[in-house]
């Protein structure tokens, strides 16, 4: 047990190296970092002062060496557009991402988990056939189209929600439907195909042979053993949650960190896109950690590995 | 008396070798559920789309009439031939522009799948195979990959080269191995134990020799069933990084940036956002629908 946890947490910190490696190498793709960063109207001068200013002639390890350094204390320099540390700019907006992705997971394992379940329970019935078609479009649905139409419906034709903005509960609604439809989609075909799989196996016809009821079967033999890929796939969905929060916020001018990202990118603001990739990434990285710990506890074999 | 049996193998052989059979018996049972021969026939409508474009549609996608501005499905245009899903801002048509949409689609699809297809085959060849540190390398770097939100890195990458229809398919199939990776190298770790591989390396086979004879056949429909299925994921992409307008510029016609244009009509002219994502969603369902018919057909067990 101890030895697991210690090799996982041993490589979550290589992976997390990996990541700020690849998010310092972001700026060095064209092989010109000053030209990325300053407009495009700056002179051979300014190119050539920014450079030994930014330390860009230095050996590339070195280079990497203090970005490395700096992103341990949260030192990503200072936005280029505000003015500001890039850091806290990020940090700034980091609980509106939580909040959204937060709300969407919550949403799509309310829903997906006993819309798999009854699928699974309740084979080829009507219920099965809504919950898997409905999940079937959910996973070809493309987020910002979905995003859209919800407006066009819920705001510009019945005016019902709000379709910007953060602060109220209604202003959660649409954006957190958005962004959790795909994962409720992922979850409930998943869950249904773990619950018909665990269904079939001996013990569960043992159990039933012995007179045990349905619901009991269901719940204390079949769906703990489910649940483990289901935990799995919410870890690997939160990425797909952060990630999905670029396109679900720019749509509803929601005020986080895939909003501020993308208009970052726009305004050429490099190190406010340096540090959102790190601390999204982070985040994920950190909360996979967490889910190998509730793992360990579903699966006992882990423990004892 | 009836003819000699010897007879009959002997014209049937070239008729129907063992492979060829095989194959037929493969499409039969995968025909035979509706619901993969209704993605397969809505893939091959795209696919026609695509390839035909210039000759299904009647009004060039790019040719602008402001007078024709924002009209309704259905409106007749002055030349009399009607805008079946009416025209956008710029009163371009909007059925054209959805019919030549396929093509950055499609293409980015395809070329992104190559990539991080072969790439991804590579990876988990190497790390099945071998096993021990290099299996331990690749596999903390597929961490790595997948600790990215996808479309953050990408927007960012595509940032900083430039948007061009090389960089976005160069972008999403670099970035896109780690799925075909994990498939093909769980199936190798099942492959290397079994008979027939430990028979030829027995016999002296070399290593890339067992790899490619032995290993890579027989790993080759997991990876398929991955491929098709992240066609849909691929594409669904494409569309988003369009969206942001980061995909193939304009005016070229790409749904995601159509959409992006709809978004802005959107209390005035439904049709320009609603058609785009019709298109998206049909394609990618219809890819899924052919994607779950393989994999049921192929390999049931396989979690993809």
């Amino acid at each position: 047990m101890k030895v697991y946890l210690l090799r996982r947490l041993w490589q979550s910190l290589v992976v997390l190296l990996g990541v700020s490696f690849v998010v310092f190498f972001i700026l060095h793709l064209t092989g010109d970092p000053a030209a990325v960063l300053l407009p495009p109207e700056a002179t051979a001068e300014d190119l050539r002062e920014f450079r030994e200013r930014m330390g860009f002639n230095d050996p590339f390890i070195v280079q990497y060496g203090r970005f490395l350094k700096g992103a341990l204390r949260g030192d990503f320099g200072e936005s280029i557009r505000h003015g500001e540390p890039a850091f806290d700019l990020v940090i700034e907006r980091m609980p509106a991402t939580f909040e959204l992705s937060g709300a969407a997971l919550a949403l799509a394992l309310c829903i997906a988990i006993p819309a798999g379940i009854v699928s699974a329970v309740r084979r080829n019935s009507a219920l099965d056939y809504v919950s898997t078609t409905v999940a079937l479009l959910g996973q070809s649905m493309p987020t910002f189209w979905l995003g859209i139409m919800l407006i066009l419906l819920f705001s510009v034709q019945w005016n019902l929600l709000p379709s910007s903005g953060r602060g109220t509960w209604p202003h959660l609604i649409l954006p957190a439907v958005t962004l959790g439809l795909f994962t409720t989609a992922r979850i409930a075909r998943l869950t249904r195909s773990g619950m018909l799989e665990v269904l079939n196996q001996d013990y569960i016809r043992t159990a039933r042979a012995k007179g045990v009821n349905d619901p009991p079967v269901v719940w204390k033999h079949a769906l703990k053993n489910a649940a483990i890929p289901i935990v799995t796939i919410v870890g690997i969905e939160l990425g797909t949650l952060l990630g999905g929060s670029v396109i679900t916020e720019t749509i509803f001018a929601w005020p986080g960190v895939g909003r501020l990202s993308v208009q970052a990118i726009a305004n050429r603001d490099y190190p406010v896109v340096q540090a959102a990739v790190f601390l999204l990434s982070t985040t994920f990285v950190i909360v996979n950690l967490l889910v190998d710990l509730v793992y360990t506890y579903l699966d006992p074999r882990i423990r004892l590995r | 008396m009836s003819t000699p049996a010897v007879a009959r193998p002997l014209t049937l052989g070239r008729e129907a070798s063992p492979a060829r059979r095989e194959w037929l018996a493969f499409l039969r049972r995968l025909t035979r559920r509706r619901t993969a021969l209704f993605g397969l026939v809505v893939v091959a409508l795209v696919v026609v789309a695509a390839l035909a474009a210039p000759w299904l549609v009647v009004f060039d996608p790019i040719q602008q009439d402001l007078d024709g501005r924002l009209k309704p499905p259905g409106t007749r245009s002055d030349t009399g031939s009607v805008h079946l899903l009416g025209t956008d801002h710029l009163g371009r048509d909007l059925l054209a522009r959805i019919v030549f949409g396929a093509r950055p689609a499609l293409l980015v699809g395809v070329a992104a799948v190559a990539i991080s297809g072969v790439l991804g085959m590579l990876v988990g060849l190497l790390a099945g195979y071998f096993g021990g540190k290099m299996d331990d390398l690749l596999m903390r770097l597929a961490d790595i990959q997948l600790a990215f939100p996808f479309i953050l890195l990408a927007i960012a990458v595509i940032g900083v080269l430039g948007p061009s229809l090389q960089t976005i398919i160069v972008v999403i199939g670099v970035s896109s191995w780690v799925v075909y990776a994990r498939v093909v190298r769980g199936t190798v770790l099942t492959l290397r134990e079994r008979e027939f591989v430990q028979a030829a390396l027995a016999l002296g086979g070399r290593d890339g020799r067992v790899i490619l004879r032995h290993i890579l056949p027989n790993a080759f429909t997991p990876w398929l069933v991955v491929a098709t299925l992240d066609m849909a994921r691929v594409i669904v992409i494409e569309s988003a990084l369009s969206f942001l307008g980061l995909g193939v510029q304009p005016p070229s016609p790409t749904w995601g940036g159509m959409l992006a244009d709809g978004r802005v009509y959107i209390s005035t002219a439904w049709w320009l956002a609603t058609f785009p994502g019709l298109a998206i969603l049909v394609t990618v369902l219809g890819i899924n629908l052919f994607g779950d018919g393989l994999r049921d057909t192929l390999d049931p067990r396989l979690k993809v």
